[in-house]
């Protein structure tokens, strides 16, 4: 055996797990976005009278298959005017960034590429923010005056509103006093609390921030459709144009998958503590199974043969996945429950944690980017300078008296014996009065500015004269 | 510090002013329109607007076809509100022979006219938000606008180039359940209208994108030409409905929406104010629709005595007048049409300058222009 292959074998015995995760992320993600997609078309379509994607597969299910052929089959173009290099370079980076970031969030106990680094959270903060040198390198190589002008907006906002999201963290941060994201879980178990209550204004800052660092209406500004044609995507096109995509839902799993760990529990099941509530355990095999009966009575209803057989797959599927969830929580009722459990069930229940703890996760994310969909088919989108004076003087003013706040609420409870409930709500109280002078005090100064619009200072034709 | 004069005169920090085109393929120009835009960074300093690229010839077409067969023409101008282009032609050239609708046909004239004005601000409605980044309510607005299209259907077999009038009258009688679908859609609308006001009207985002956009003041409309909604929008009182009435319009208490600034948020809060009066006059029309007859006499080849008429009707964009001079022929000697869409967008670059670019497809939203009546 040569020493190269030794080397390498010895690096994966050690090293699998890790490899397992990573190469499953790479794998599944795409989907997992193709799949937001279409949960996203359904959602709009609901909220706007109509059905959404009906025609490739029973209820538009295999939409997103059909897409990614067509983006893949389509012709690679890049214009003649364009950087090449870069122009090719830029959606593999924000892609990349969107990816690697992904490595240090934990999907449940288990599923974590990154095990346990002690910068967890900062790791992901760190390379997300690369993702927007790819946009701007994107839409500066196009030679677009749309491009540039989107990746140009892009970067301001990305800019802005990642130091909006970083102050709002940091309020989270100071009740764990870490930035591993095991130990930030495990310490929100321990003090028998979500720190979504602890620090509502850091949560609600950070739902912000995280809307507008996606990209995502109403802050979707660089690639304003109405405005822009696509923003910086304007030029791209087939694979390239998907892979800004997949970075683009890939990002929102992050930011998602950061909120929901920080501010949301993580993957404990809600009331982790609270033991009558441990029926909630059978929640997700109800859910499953609730599902599953959905499609089998679908099913009797398709049009053609092929639909119904899809919908007795679908059925299928979601029936033993319910399954396997009903025989782990045997495993670890009956482990807890007997002083020597069967061998079998010893190995069902060690099961237990990971595919529980991923299942509540996936649901606090699932929910946090329903969030992000609802607001998007509700509002209308800020206009640039608006976007602007709401990061600049709202937001980040705002998130930076709560980090004080939290400080202060910790001190109160920690050095002085406080409660905990009477700091959190005196110094919440006071970030929410210095939110509403904020806001009062922009509303008066956003009248000036808008009139000072209507005569526009004109440096050019001045200086034209 | 050495200070290079040249540089001095040159433009600001020496960077140069950036001219994009919007357009004639852009998702919200509202069709083909393009607008040449001088930016200092995302600020309008220019504009110039191109248009012609739907350009079809339709006043001189005019010229060869007789009266009748120029008729469905019309309603290819503004596709969005065909009734009420055909509307004011054929009163137009009724005008010029000398004759006179019957009542009957009248108030089914302002009926359908009025249902198109509704149809037509629901469409602006819809796109308008949308523009401005509201996805939803163009939905809403398409599911109203399909209720009138069927009524419309029902009445004409068309839903959108309609064809719905004749001149001297109608070719179809009213189909027996029109009272009832006009009453059904009318006392639903109310509460439609209240839920694009919930979306809306009070919504922050909406009115820091709407307020102090794109003002035009009443002497600057004056100037310009506009009218319609945009003209009320700034202040001035001027509805065609009103003060030279036509149609059916004498019988029916309506009143006229006026704004104060004049900015893209009067202009919105007019449109919609306008459908809820629209409402009531369809409402009031259908309580009494005179029996007799639908046409008046007028012969099969249509020979109007030469001389010239001017007939001008407040469509849902503003005044549409058609000019029509007769030799004494079967064919027009030459038709010149007044677009309201037309003489509106000149007011575009006035209301863009100092604006920010994405403040430009607000304008041309609030606007409501349709390519087809621009260019005719």
């Amino acid at each position: 055996m040569s020493p190269t292959l030794h080397a390498v074998l010895a690096f994966v015995q050690t090293w699998w797990v890790e490899l397992l995760c990573a190469l499953l992320t790479v794998l599944v993600v795409p989907l997992i976005a193709g799949y937001i997609v279409l949960v996203e078309r359904k959602v709009m379509a609901d909220m706007q009278a109509r059905l959404g994607p009906m025609r490739v597969g029973p209820h538009g299910l295999l939409q997103p298959i059909a897409d990614a052929v067509k983006l893949l089959l389509k012709e690679d173009l890049i214009p003649d005017n364009a950087d090449q290099f870069i122009f090719w370079f830029a959606p593999v980076l924000s892609m990349t960034a969107a990816l690697t970031s992904m490595g240090a969030v934990a999907f449940g106990p288990w599923f974590q590429v990154a095990r346990d680094i002690n910068i967890g959270l900062l790791f992901v903060i760190g390379i997300s923010a690369l993702g927007p040198f790819g946009i701007v390198l994107g839409g500066w190589a196009s030679n677009n005056h749309y491009s540039i002008i989107g990746a140009i907006r892009s970067t301001a906002q990305l800019i802005s509103y990642e130091t909006t999201a970083g102050f709002a963290l940091v309020s989270g941060f100071l009740f764990a006093g870490t930035l591993n994201v095991r130990a930030i879980v495990e310490h929100q178990r321990a003090d028998h609390v979500w720190y979504l209550f602890l620090a509502p204004v850091g949560f609600f800052t950070y739902v912000i921030a995280s809307i507008a660092e996606t990209n995502r209406a109403p802050f979707d500004l660089p690639e304003a459709e109405s405005e822009l044609v696509a923003g910086y995507m304007t030029e791209y096109s087939g694979f390239r144009w998907s892979l800004y995509f997949l970075a683009e839902y890939a990002n929102m799993i992050v930011v998602a998958a950061v909120g929901t760990t920080l501010f949301l529990g993580g993957w404990m099941r809600p009331f982790p503590n609270v033991q009558w509530l441990g029926w909630l355990d059978a929640f997700p095999v109800l859910l499953l199974g609730a599902t599953g009966v959905y499609c089998v009575v679908r099913a009797g209803k398709q049009p053609a043969y092929v639909q119904a057989m899809f919908m007795w797959t679908v059925a299928l599927a979601c029936f033993v996945i319910a399954l396997v969830f009903g025989l782990v929580e045997l495993g670890h009722i009956v482990a807890l429950r007997s002083a020597q459990p069967a061998h079998l069930f010893q190995v069902l229940d060690s099961i237990h944690p990971g595919l529980y703890g991923a299942f509540w996760f996936l649901l606090k994310v699932g929910a946090y980017i329903y969030l992000f969909m609802w607001l998007r088919f509700t509002l209308p989108r800020f206009r640039f300078d608006q976007l602007m004076r709401l990061g600049w003087h709202i937001l980040i003013p705002l998130a930076l008296v709560n980090v004080m706040d939290v400080g202060i609420a910790l001190v109160l409870q920690l050095e002085l014996g406080w409660n905990r409930w009477w700091a959190m709500a005196l110094t919440t109280l006071f970030t929410l009065v210095v939110a509403a002078l904020l806001l009062r005090w922009n509303d008066r100064h956003a009248a000036t500015a808008s009139s000072s619009l209507l005569a526009p200072p004109s440096p050019l034709e001045d200086a034209n004269a | 510090m050495h200070e290079n004069p040249a540089q001095k005169t040159d433009t600001l920090l020496g960077a140069d002013e950036l001219v994009i085109n919007m357009g004639p393929q852009h998702p919200s120009t509202h069709g083909v329109l393009r607008v040449k835009l001088k930016l200092d960074g995302e600020r309008v300093i220019g504009s110039e607007c191109v248009i012609g690229y739907l350009h079809r010839g339709v006043e001189k077409i005019a010229e060869n076809r007789s009266y009748q067969q120029f008729a469905p023409y019309v309603d290819r101008m503004d596709y969005v509100a065909a009734v009420s282009n055909g509307l004011g032609y054929c009163e137009a050239v009724e005008k010029l022979l000398m004759v006179e609708a019957p009542p009957r046909a009248r108030v089914i004239r302002t009926i359908l006219t009025e249902l198109q004005r509704i149809a037509s601000h629901l469409l602006w409605l819809g796109t308008h938000a949308l523009d401005i980044g509201a996805l939803t309510p163009l939905f809403y607005c398409m599911r109203e606008r399909e209720e009138v299209l069927k009524i419309f259907e029902k009445y004409c077999g068309a839903r959108l180039t309609t064809h719905a009038f004749r001149i001297g009258g109608l070719q179809y009688e009213a189909y027996e359940t029109l009272e009832k679908d006009v009453e059904r859609f009318c006392s639903s609308f109310e509460a439609r209208i209240q839920e694009y006001s919930d979306l809306l009207t009070g919504n922050s985002i909406w009115l820091g994108r709407t307020r102090n956009v794109g003002l035009l003041n009443a002497a600057d409309c004056i100037a310009l030409g506009a009218s319609g909604p945009v003209l009320r929008a700034s202040g001035v009182q001027w509805d065609l409905r009103k003060a030279m009435p036509y149609a059916a319009y004498d019988q029916y208490k309506f009143e006229i929406p006026v704004g104060v600034n004049g900015d893209t948020y009067d202009r919105y809060m007019v449109r919609i104010e306008e459908m809820r009066q629209s409402r009531l006059i369809c409402l009031q029309a259908i309580e009494n629709i005179p029996a007799g007859p639908i046409m008046a006499r007028v012969g099969k080849v249509l020979k109007p005595p030469p001389g010239e008429v001017y007939h001008a009707v407040e469509g849902p964009k503003g005044i549409l007048g058609y000019y029509i001079v007769s030799d004494g022929g079967t064919q027009p000697y030459r038709v010149r049409i007044r677009p309201p869409s037309f003489i509106n967008l000149q007011s575009l670059d006035k209301m863009i300058r100092g604006h920010l670019v994405t403040d430009v497809v607000a304008i041309i939203g609030t606007l409501d222009i349709v390519l087809g009546e621009v260019d005719r």
